[in-house]
Order: C-alpha cells, then structure tokens, then sequence
C-alpha cells in the first residue's frame, strides 16, 4: 500500500484493526507476522505524517468580494 | 376617485397594512393600559405614550408563553404586527411578546427569537451532533481579516496541523452581515468540511448581533456537518451559540475544540505500536509454547526412546538371568559336595579301613560275591586296606 497517499485517520485506523486482530490471537503466524510489520510501518507512517504535518489553508472564493467587510 | 364599500374599504386597509415589512415585525415602546384578560385566555389592552395610543391584543398562546402579564401603567416592549380589525374598523397592534422596557430593545429581540426558535426546537439536545474525532477538513466562517481567524489558525497549527482549514470569508458585522454570514455557511456546506466553526472576536452586543439573526440561526441549524460556533468573550451568548452543536467561549476555543492534540495522538500512536509488540510478543510465545508442548510430545514417542528402554529391559533380564544362573551353579556346586561327601561314606575304602576284603576276578575285574561264582583254580585279586595282591580259588567250599 502506498502509504503517501493515505491520510492520518486511514492509517491510524488501520493500525487500530491491525492490533485488534493480533489481539484476538487466531490467526496462523505467518499472517500475524506479515501484520506485525505492516504495522510497525504504518506507525512509522503516521509518526511521520504527525511529524511533517503543515497546517494547510484554503480560502473558499465565494466570499471573496465580502473581504472588505471590516471586523474590530 | 372610487367608490368602495366598507368592507371592501377595511378589507384594503388591512391588505395594506400587512404588506408593509416594518408594521409586520415591529418592537412598540409604550405603557400598558386597560389591561383586559377575557376569559378565553386572550389578553387585550392600549399601549400609550404621551397622548398617543394604539389598540393591542395578544392571543391566548402567545399570553400563555409571557413570563408574568403586564400591569397597567407598566413601560414594556411590545413585538407583533400591525393589522386592521375590519369588524370595527380598529387599527390594531397583535402582540407575541412583550418585555420590560428596561431590558433594552436589542435584548427583548432576543429573547423574542430565543424563545420563538427554541419552542421550534432548533436548540434540541437531541440533535446536537458529536464532534468528529479526527476531521480531515475544518471550515471557518469569519472575517478574513479578523483576529479571530487569527487566533483559529494558530491553535490549530499548535495543536493539529494535519488538518486542511477551509475559510469561508464573511462580513461580522454591520449592515449586511448576517446575510454574509448565511451565504458563507452555504458555500462551506456545499464544499463538505468535516466540522464547521463560526467565528467572531469580541464585541459589543451590536457588533455581534449578526450572530442573533434568524436567518443566520436557521442556516446555522440546516449544517449538514457539526457545527462549532465560538463567538464573543466568554459572556456573550448569541443565538447561534444555542443552535450550534458545541458552543466553544471564543474563537480560539472553538479551534481546540475541533481539533486533538498531535501530542496526544503521537502518544496514542506510540501506545498502539506498543500493543502491536505486545500482542505479537504474546502470540510468539504462544507459538513458542505449543511447539515446545508438542516436542516434548513427540520426544516421548520417539524410537530412541523404546530402544533406550528395551535396552534397560534388556539389560535387566541379563542381570536376572546371570544372577539365576550363579545360583543355580552354586547349588549344584553344593550339592555336588553333598553327592561326594555321601560318596566317600559310601566308599569300599572305608570298609577296608575295617579289615573287610574286596575279592574280584582277575580275568574281569567283577567283584566275587558268591562262593560258587568262581571255577576252581580261576585266579582271583583280593584288595584289603593296604592293597592288592593275588590268589586261586581251590576247590570246594
């Protein structure tokens, strides 16, 4: 999965999913080792996106023309 | 010039009257007078000012939903329309609500709309919404200009910088202002953010009277997503405050509000990963423990197991078997000596030692023990104690 295009909440979600199934304890081994490591990177990913997050802002253009409305 | 009857005359008149915007919502100042409260319930009386008056009437609902009834020569504020009576040719104001002239007129507004969209139930509790645990989109509604959006922006670089903030620029105060706002709101509804905050910095109650306008409470009630409002000081309370879903102080309120401490969800990160090793730490020793269980199983039934025991078994019956041979061999070693001892009882030698003789014949050794077993003349070995020398059998006995 390519974890650039996946948002914050998609990821930690995941990683919730992942936990809860290691947590229930049936699956065989092998799967729960694949998702032991998908795992760890996913809390990689998120640490990452919390890491380099810039708050971004968009100015909605709708309104544009009331900008001289004047506060204080 | 035309010609009209009465109640064509009245039925104009009223028609008149009530396509006028001002007369159809409108706050009257006067003292209470001839109060009359019939007893269906509807209340009539004269609003007077100076040597001006005006007909009043507040039907039974509305009177029912006043905090107390006015007295006569009380100074209040009276809201309603004007209409015409044309039963009696009467102008007349019909009242929904009135307050004491003391309040002012801005608050009596207020308390005239609060209660009006209240009994609507725009303030429900119960649909008030959640707010969303981690929005992706955040959408602001104030001045592109003002503090307040300011004030937002920077809580939320500090607290959440990974959300996205749409701002949906308006006027907040001022001719026009609620109108901006309505239209604000609806362009943020049609771009679909996952929370909306409504902002505006602190003011008097004209600055923020946009914030207690009808049509911005009931675009505010019509968000299809929850809605935040946070506007004013913490003492001021505008309708939309109760229309809101969350009612935040301030603007920067609202913006914590909203939006979850990073901090907070590196710490929920790091806590998952560390259930993560948890979980598979466990479920490795699980593994562990079962294979383990299972070797041991299987080392029980393992060959090397039986031969070592065959092997034991083996050995033991050698043991046995070489121990029952060793005393079989000294019981007849025993017996043996027995058999000798009894033996040399038995022995001739013995008897010899006595003085007996043995008498054999010497052509075959067989042992005389008859007189007449010999022939005459056979030679005879006679053997006593000290040993062996010959003779010959004479004739008779």
């Amino acid at each position: 999965m390519a974890e650039q295009d996946q948002t914050y909440e998609a990821l930690f979600a995941r990683m919730q999913e992942i936990v809860a199934a290691l947590e229930a304890g049936e699956l065989p081994l092998e799967r729960a080792l694949a998702l032991y490591e998908e795992g760890m990177t996913v809390a990689a990913a998120c640490q990452r996106l919390l890491d380099e997050a810039a708050l971004r802002v968009q100015e909605l253009q709708s309104g544009a023309g009331l900008r001289l409305g004047a506060e204080e | 010039m035309r010609l009209l009857t009465v109640s064509q005359l009245n039925s104009y008149l009223r028609e008149l009257l009530e396509a006028d915007e001002i007369l159809q919502d409108v706050w009257v100042e006067g003292e209470v007078s001839n109060f009359n409260r019939h007893t269906s319930g509807h209340c009539y009386f004269t609003l007077k000012e100076g040597d001006a008056q005006i007909n009043a009437a507040c039907w039974r609902t509305y009177a029912a939903r006043l905090p107390s009834l006015p007295a006569n020569g009380e100074a209040v504020l009276a809201h309603g329309r004007v209409s015409f009576y044309e039963v009696r040719g009467q102008l007349q104001l019909y009242v929904d609500m009135i307050r004491p002239a003391g309040v002012g007129l801005l608050q009596a507004q207020f308390e005239q709309l609060k209660a009006r969209l209240e009994a609507e139930g725009l303030f429900d509790a119960s649909r008030k919404r959640p707010l969303p645990e981690l929005p992706r989109r955040i959408g602001v509604v104030t001045s592109p200009t003002g503090a307040a959006l300011q004030d937002i922006l920077n809580v939320l670089r500090r607290r959440y910088p990974l959300a996205e903030v749409l701002v949906s620029p308006c006027q907040v105060q001022g001719a026009g202002a609620a109108e901006s706002v309505v239209e604000a709101l609806y362009a943020l509804y049609d771009a679909a953010p996952d929370v909306i905050i409504v902002a505006r910095g602190g003011g008097s109650i004209e600055d923020l009277w946009a914030f207690n306008e009808e049509i911005v409470a009931r675009a505010a009630f019509a968000s299809p997503v929850p809605l935040v409002s946070g506007v004013g000081h913490e003492t001021d309370t505008t309708i939309i405050d109760y229309v809101a879903d969350v009612r935040a102080p301030t603007p920067s309120a609202a913006a914590e509000l909203v939006s979850p401490d990073v901090a907070e969800l590196a710490a929920a990160v790091a806590a998952l990963a560390e259930e993560l090793d948890f979980a598979m730490a466990r479920r490795l020793e699980d593994a562990r423990q079962a294979l383990d269980g299972l070797r041991a199983r299987i080392a029980l039934r393992s060959p090397a197991v039986r031969v070592q025991r065959d092997r034991q078994t083996l050995d033991e019956l050698l043991r046995r078997a070489g121990a029952a041979v060793g005393h079989s061999v000294a019981l007849r070693a025993a017996r043996l000596e027995g058999l000798r001892a009894q033996l040399a009882a038995l022995s001739p030698t013995a008897t010899l030692e006595r003085g007996y003789a043995v008498v054999r014949r010497a052509a075959d050794g067989r042992v005389v023990t008859s007189p007449e077993q010999p022939a005459a003349g056979e030679r005879l070995e006679i053997t006593v104690r000290g040993g062996t020398f010959g003779a010959v059998k004479q004739d008779g006995p």
